[in-house]
């Protein structure tokens, strides 16, 4: 620490703390410290998977023979709905804003995000929100039960609790645009000289891109959201024909967000995967310009396929084929990623530690989802396949075995810096094993029931799906019972273990793993030094 | 350690090959793939899917290869080197233009089916579905014939919660209707969708035909099935409460069947003419009108009229219920604005919307003594509605 304080005596006391973080939990409400609003969030997020996942628990448990056992079909919609707004918007998008928080200005050289205070308030505007959302089901009209794409008339039917709904998603979505600003702020104003847009490493480049598909679709959900809240409490009619308006209308301007929405999901963890797949194959990116050039086509092709989400809604036949070809436009780049990190495991050294092995088993599962996905493109074979258990178990592998893998493999590859203390890699691939196989036990069979004719959000079928659901239910408990691992394994690395080195991986490359483990409070006060040979990615 | 990454890796195919080669097994079992079904369209979007599935399979299976390999080639226990390279244009050109000529191969075949699907022209006769929460309503508009259609009783009692009956005893549970859809097979049979309430999805897959039915819109399908038998289908999509049990089911006949079962059906309606007409006793109001209540309106207000507090008003002991009969007549008819409560006027004959208004009067303990005659519905309906509610003690009361 004692260098950088000389070089930044901004004319304070010189205390020894003077740069340390603040005492007791005033620490966590106050900061604005990169790495402890990134820490909260990565906790925050933590907690949010398992509250989400009992919910999950709760829907496979009542799935897992035909008859209604354990809960009534009402709480059983508020389950399948809640779980998926507690995933998307408590689990994968805060755990990813707060892996941004922790790497981003350490893989450019930067000393904090560009606007600190607002960064304080991205983080703890979230508890509220979701104390507020989660609320809803202790209410007397219960928690929300239309399903998380909230479509109306359906959701207009949800009691007074409806209103604290559209307010907890006003809040999260306020948070996620302040992040996203900081995030483009911190890349555009923070890199040190020499740290060109092309040196920097893919996750923060897919950084960059998602917080532009944030900035550009939140309010489009807000808008939405908005006009559901007055068509329900001040009497105008956007969404009902009565008034001259249309329910499918809000399907179009929900989706124009929701597409976008599920690359902001991704994008962060092919950035992830395309840093771990060279570390552990000794070898560098790939492609790493068809890389940034994939990512942004990825993105700018989100916004033009939102209805292939409507297929069934009687869209007109040139609507139809433009949604298809779109659609199926978009396996080209994702194509082009999936090849760039086979040929970055080709030919290298590699070796397989919990992280590289989460990363393979990301592009492994991760592109079955994206084969399914293909075959949802198809128009006449989505009109079969829509609102199926086929959807469900497309949507489920990229997002479970994708986007959660990610970030499971990003904290066993980070958690040594954050720590400076290696994890126990026995436990670390036993995790990673026992989850793959029950992984794969939980959403395969979900394909098959689909085909066989079984709607998604029912909570009781004939028995004709009884086999495939109760394994699907068996794989649902051992996949959620096996993360109490991964909690088990990050708290053991916490109080202590090997300790690490600087670089931690034999392989790794850029700034990140330039600074000691555990990284101190402050990192690059100083800009460091970056000319055309430095490795940077 | 190496050693035991390969036994590690050997057992996870194994666990990954077992499924599928159970799955081989199932391959045309009902429970695991889409149906071919009965329509030439559902031939050609299972012809589709499987050449989809059958790509990917091939595209996953080249991709999977290469990577397998090289994590078995090229690891650092091996004594691998890392080589240097990180990039090549040749490569990259390659692998973008090939998967778009895939695509264009996978498009062409697909834009075809298509622009059959959408094409709803010459249609030999039109059947409007209506979704309600939760049954459906078929219109035979040019017959003239008109029902509702909605979960097998039977099963709806068996699938409350905790009812003790055992649900495998029924071969088709969820899936069997009380009244089905009955068309006939070899004809162009354009369907028209429209909604009452919320959004549902009128879907036979059998049919390979799934059409949002939208409140305030009309959507077109068609269908032209080629062989007699039974369809099962299911609500798409999420409606509410009770969305996983309003079931679909097509009953395709031959043309003089149909025929006759229009008939019938035609006889049908002139016999609850006549039903309404006639003079009911109480007790066969009451029972008649449990059997309505059952069916229509316990699964919001509950079997044993106690509803959900917060949700849905409880009919035991209501004000609406136990006082003014007017109110309770109009509330039934006209439903509640913005709310589930939706208005059963056309819904329900008069005969069952007499006996479900005398049922809900004189059960859950409300002892009102009321009872009303379906002819006294139908005088509301045609009009003689203020002079009758003028004096409703005369009207309404005593009766019996």
């Amino acid at each position: 620490m004692s260098s950088s304080d000389h070089a930044h005596d901004h004319g304070h006391d010189d205390h020894d703390h003077h740069h340390g973080p603040a005492k007791g939990m005033m620490r966590w409400i106050t900061t604005t410290n990169h790495k402890d609003i990134g820490t909260l969030y990565l906790w925050f997020s933590l907690i949010m998977f398992f509250i989400g996942g009992g919910m999950a628990l709760i829907i496979r448990a009542e799935l897992g023979s035909p008859g209604l056992q354990f809960v009534d079909p009402m709480f059983f919609n508020s389950m399948t709905t809640m779980h998926a707004i507690v995933m998307i918007f408590g689990v994968v998008m805060p755990a990813f804003v707060g892996l941004a928080n922790w790497m981003i200005p350490m893989m450019i050289g930067a000393p904090d995000m560009a606007l600190p205070r607002l960064n304080n308030w991205s983080f703890w505007i979230m508890p509220f929100a979701f104390t507020i959302m989660l609320s809803t089901l202790f209410m007397d009209s219960g928690g929300p039960a239309g399903g998380w794409t909230l479509y109306p008339p359906l959701v207009l039917q949800m009691g007074d609790s409806f209103a604290f709904v559209i307010f907890a998603i006003h809040f999260m979505g306020i948070s996620s645009v302040m992040g996203s600003i900081n995030i483009v702020a911190t890349i555009f104003n923070m890199r040190p000289p020499g740290m060109t847009m092309m040196k920097m490493p893919m996750f923060v480049w897919t950084w960059l891109i998602t917080a532009y598909l944030l900035i550009a679709t939140i309010p489009v959900f807000a808008g939405a959201v908005t006009m559901l809240l007055t068509d329900r409490f001040f009497g105008t009619s956007f969404f009902s024909a009565a008034g001259g308006g249309d329910p499918v209308m809000f399907q179009h301007i929900f989706w124009f967000f929701g597409h976008p929405e599920v690359y902001i999901l991704i994008l962060p963890a092919f950035g992830i995967v395309s840093s771990i797949i060279p570390t552990f194959a000794r070898k560098p990116l790939f492609g790493y310009d068809s890389m940034v050039y994939a990512t942004a086509s990825i993105a700018f092709l989100s916004f033009i396929v939102w209805a292939h989400h409507m297929f069934t809604t009687g869209m007109p036949l040139a609507g139809e084929l433009f949604f298809m070809f779109s659609t199926m436009m978009i396996s080209v780049p994702t194509g082009v990623k999936v090849f760039n990190w086979v040929a970055t495991m080709w030919r290298g050294s590699m070796t397989f530690e919990t992280p590289m092995l989460f990363a393979i088993g990301f592009v492994i599962m991760f592109t079955i989802g994206g084969l399914s996905g293909l075959m949802l493109a198809i128009t006449p074979a989505d009109i079969q396949y829509h609102d199926t258990y086929f959807v469900v178990a497309h949507f489920h592998y990229v997002l479970v075995p994708g986007a959660i893998y990610s970030l499971m493999a990003a904290t066993y590859y980070w958690i040594p810096k954050w720590t400076g203390n290696m994890y126990d890699e026995k436990l670390g691939k036993l995790h990673f094993w026992i989850s793959t196989i029950f992984v794969n036990v939980l959403f395969f069979p979900m394909h098959f029931v689909g085909l066989a004719g079984m709607p998604r959000r029912i909570p009781d079928y004939n028995h004709i799906f009884a086999d495939w659901n109760f394994i699907a239910t068996v794989g649902a408990f051992g996949f959620g019972f096996s993360q109490l691992l991964f909690v088990y394994i990050i708290m053991k690395c916490i109080k202590g273990g090997k300790e690490a080195t600087s670089e931690v991986w034999e392989g790794a490359r850029g700034l990140e793993w330039t600074v000691p483990s555990p990284a101190p409070y402050h990192t690059f006060e100083q800009a460091p030094a970056i000319d055309a040979n430095t490795v940077t990615r | 350690m190496t050693s035991g990454v390969y036994r590690w890796m050997l057992f996870v195919v194994f666990a990954l090959a077992l499924p599928s080669v159970s799955w081989a097994g199932y391959w045309g079992a009902e429970n695991t793939n889409m149906p071919v079904g009965v329509t030439e369209i559902s031939g050609e979007v299972h012809a589709l899917h499987m050449r989809m599935f059958w790509w990917c399979v091939a595209i996953g299976a080249a991709v999977f290869a290469v990577m397998i390999y090289s994590m078995f080639k090229h690891r650092k226990s091996k004594g691998a080197v890392a080589a240097d390279f990180h990039e090549s244009t040749t490569v990259e050109v390659l692998w973008t233009i090939v998967p778009l000529v895939i695509l264009v191969v996978m498009a062409i075949p697909a834009a075809k089916v298509l622009i059959k699907m959408e094409d709803f022209s010459d249609s030999d006769m039109s059947v409007k579905v209506t979704a309600y929460q939760w049954r459906w309503q078929y219109e035979y508009l040019d017959e003239g014939v008109s029902f509702y259609s909605q979960l097998n009783p039977a099963h709806n009692a068996a699938r409350q919660a905790n009812s003790d009956i055992d649900t495998e005893q029924f071969e088709h549970y969820l899936k069997d209707v009380d009244n089905p859809l009955v068309l006939p097979v070899g004809k162009k049979i354009r369907f028209l969708h429209t909604a009452a309430d919320v959004i549902h999805s009128w879907w036979v897959p059998d049919l390979a035909v799934k059409k949002d039915a939208i409140p305030g819109f009309i959507n077109e399908n068609w269908a032209k099935i080629n062989e007699p038998g039974i369809y099962r289908g299911k609500c798409a999509e999420l409606c509410g409460r009770d969305h996983g049990f309003m079931p679909i089911v097509v009953k395709a006949v031959t043309q003089e069947e149909f025929d006759t079962w229009v008939s019938e059906q035609k006889m049908k309606t002139a016999a609850a003419d006549m039903d309404a007409i006639r003079q009911w006793s109480k007790q066969e109001l009451v029972a008649s009108g449990e059997r309505v209540y059952q069916a229509n309106c316990a699964s919001c207000h509950q079997k044993e009229g106690q509803g959900i507090p917060g949700m849905f008003p409880a009919i035991a002991g209501s004000d609406i219920a136990t006082g003014d009969i007017d109110t309770h007549i109009t509330t039934v008819m006209n439903g509640v604005n913005d709310t589930p409560m939706q208005a059963f006027a056309s819904r329900l004959s008069d005969a069952d919307l007499a006996a479900v208004i005398t049922y809900q009067r004189n059960a859950f303990g409300n002892a009102t003594g009321d009872s009303l005659q379906p002819s006294q519905m139908r005088s509301l309906r045609h009009g003689m509605r203020q002079s009758a509610l003028d004096t409703p003690e005369n009207n309404f009361k005593g009766v019996n």
